[in-house]
């Protein structure tokens, strides 16, 4: 089993990489690998895209590397690997982005990533910090996870999706915002799982377990 | 509901935590990486180091301090001191920081906040400001305050030989792009005494980023009143959790009973 988190010079790799060669020692998951490799990615079992920054940024980071994203698309769409986004890399999953200009997402979900505009005007952006998931629609890779369970996020911008079926958690911050994307065998968390303590590695750990 | 966050702050010098008192006086206070790990278990929000003496000499040292808490701690951690240009947020992040501070690099240059959060995203480019009380109003209340640099020891002059005034500086680097101010009060640092609550609301009141209040925390009152009456996000201290006045939990609690929404699970 190999789990490949992806590489893209966009943010920092660094916890996501330990955590998930934590959880994948804990569970025997096999073994993690960072790459920027499309043909690592071609034989990854599962398929990691972290990311901090803005969405053109990280996109065109993304597209840099030549043939990493045809190598992606291929193993999630066609091969159905486990894929799981992680912050930007769950906001690249999306239709279309919306910081600073237009871009297109891989519209693997439908939806758009816009800026957080919470009704209550005091409140701070970027939504920084610990805020407590409410679960939408119940999924494999939240098992043990209930609603109330506190995740970290850092950011300005979130996913609304089309069909709502698609949206598993979200959290409160004077209206709604997007905590965890998924549909058939890809999920996004707009959290910080590796940043997130227990709660956080359980979520790791149950992915790296996940049969879709 | 977003959560107030409690971060304890681990001065670092040559590898170990110090704690100074008005930026001086140095006592020993222990391993980093040990206290990291025991403020993770204890359900510390956040965990923040600062490298006092940042000297060339002592980089080497804080990324392996880094790297050694990375490796242990899946939360969020904050490294500053010493941070002057991009490449140095690099080399901190891939070391295992989540978010780097800017401090006197950023007085002298706050173009460098901008360059930084252009490449790396504003969610981890924290500033820290550091400032003393320099003006009254007619009742003598503080209603003005000047940036230090260089852990305290250096006045901040604009061109005109005018000490910066620092809400004018964290209006100006938050629109730099800014993700965080980490605000610490060189007046009460150290003293326990609470933290500057008029200069902490002005500052939280005047940008829309973030404020984590520093500085002077001797109580549990006093991190309830930085987000009551200083309406910063977020509240870092240092001795009194560090020597076991109070734990972490007890401080969520104190804060949740005073109606401040706290993360306790």
């Amino acid at each position: 089993m190999l789990t490949a988190l992806v590489d893209y010079d966009s943010g920092n790799l660094h916890s996501a990489q330990k955590a998930f060669e934590r959880m994948a020692r804990e569970t025997n998951a096999g073994d993690v690998v960072v790459t920027s490799d499309p043909e690592v990615v071609a034989k990854a079992d599962r398929i990691v895209l972290p990311g901090d920054g803005a969405f053109p940024a990280c996109k065109a980071h993304l597209f840099d590397h030549t043939g990493l994203f045809e190598a992606i698309e291929t193993q999630v769409t066609q091969n159905a690997r486990p894929f799981m986004g992680i912050c930007i890399g769950m906001q690249m999953m999306a239709s279309t982005g919306h910081e600073y200009t237009q871009t297109a997402g891989f519209d693997w979900i439908g939806g758009d990533v816009v800026h957080i505009d919470p009704k209550d005007k005091a409140l701070k952006v970027p939504h920084m910090g610990w805020n407590d998931l409410v679960i939408d629609n119940p999924h494999p890779v939240l098992d043990g996870i209930t609603t109330g369970e506190h995740a970290y996020f850092v950011h300005s911008y979130h996913v609304r999706v089309t069909d709502t079926a698609h949206r598993l958690a979200h959290v409160d911050y004077a209206g709604d915002i997007t905590a965890i994307i998924g549909r058939d065998n890809m999920i996004g968390c707009q959290f910080h799982p590796e940043k997130s303590q227990a709660a956080g590695l359980r979520i790791i750990a149950n992915f790296l377990s996940w049969a879709p | 509901m977003l959560k107030t966050r409690i971060i304890p702050c681990l001065d670092v010098a040559e590898g170990r935590t110090v704690k100074g008192v008005n930026f001086v006086d140095l006592i020993d206070a222990g391993d980093p990486v040990e206290q990291a790990i025991a403020y993770n278990a204890a359900g510390a929000d956040e965990l923040c180091f600062l490298d006092i003496k940042a000297t060339h000499e002592n980089r080497g040292t804080m990324f392996d301090l880094a790297t050694r808490t990375a490796e242990q701690c899946f939360m969020p951690l904050t490294i500053g001191g010493g941070v002057r240009k991009p490449d140095d947020v690099r080399d901190l992040l891939l070391a295992g920081a989540d978010k780097v501070s800017f401090n006197s690099a950023a007085v002298a240059d706050p173009d460098v906040i901008a360059r930084s959060a252009d490449r790396f995203g504003s969610q981890c480019i924290v500033c820290a400001i550091d400032a003393k009380t320099i003006g009254t109003d007619a009742d003598g209340a503080p209603n003005k305050w000047g940036i230090f640099t260089h852990g305290g020891r250096k006045a901040a002059l604009d061109k005109d030989g005018n000490l910066i005034d620092a809400v004018a500086f964290a209006k100006l680097i938050a629109a730099k792009g800014a993700g965080e101010i980490l605000l610490t009060s060189m007046d009460r640092d150290g003293t326990r005494a609470g933290f500057n609550l008029k200069m902490t609301r002005a500052i939280a009141d005047a940008v829309n980023v973030p404020v984590i209040a520093s500085g002077g925390v001797g109580n549990l009152d006093h991190l309830v009143e930085g987000v009551t009456e200083g309406h910063a996000s977020a509240v870092l201290a240092a001795s009194i959790f560090h020597f076991g006045d109070y734990t972490i939990q007890e401080a969520k609690e104190h804060m949740a009973a005073a109606g401040i929404p706290m993360r306790l699970n």
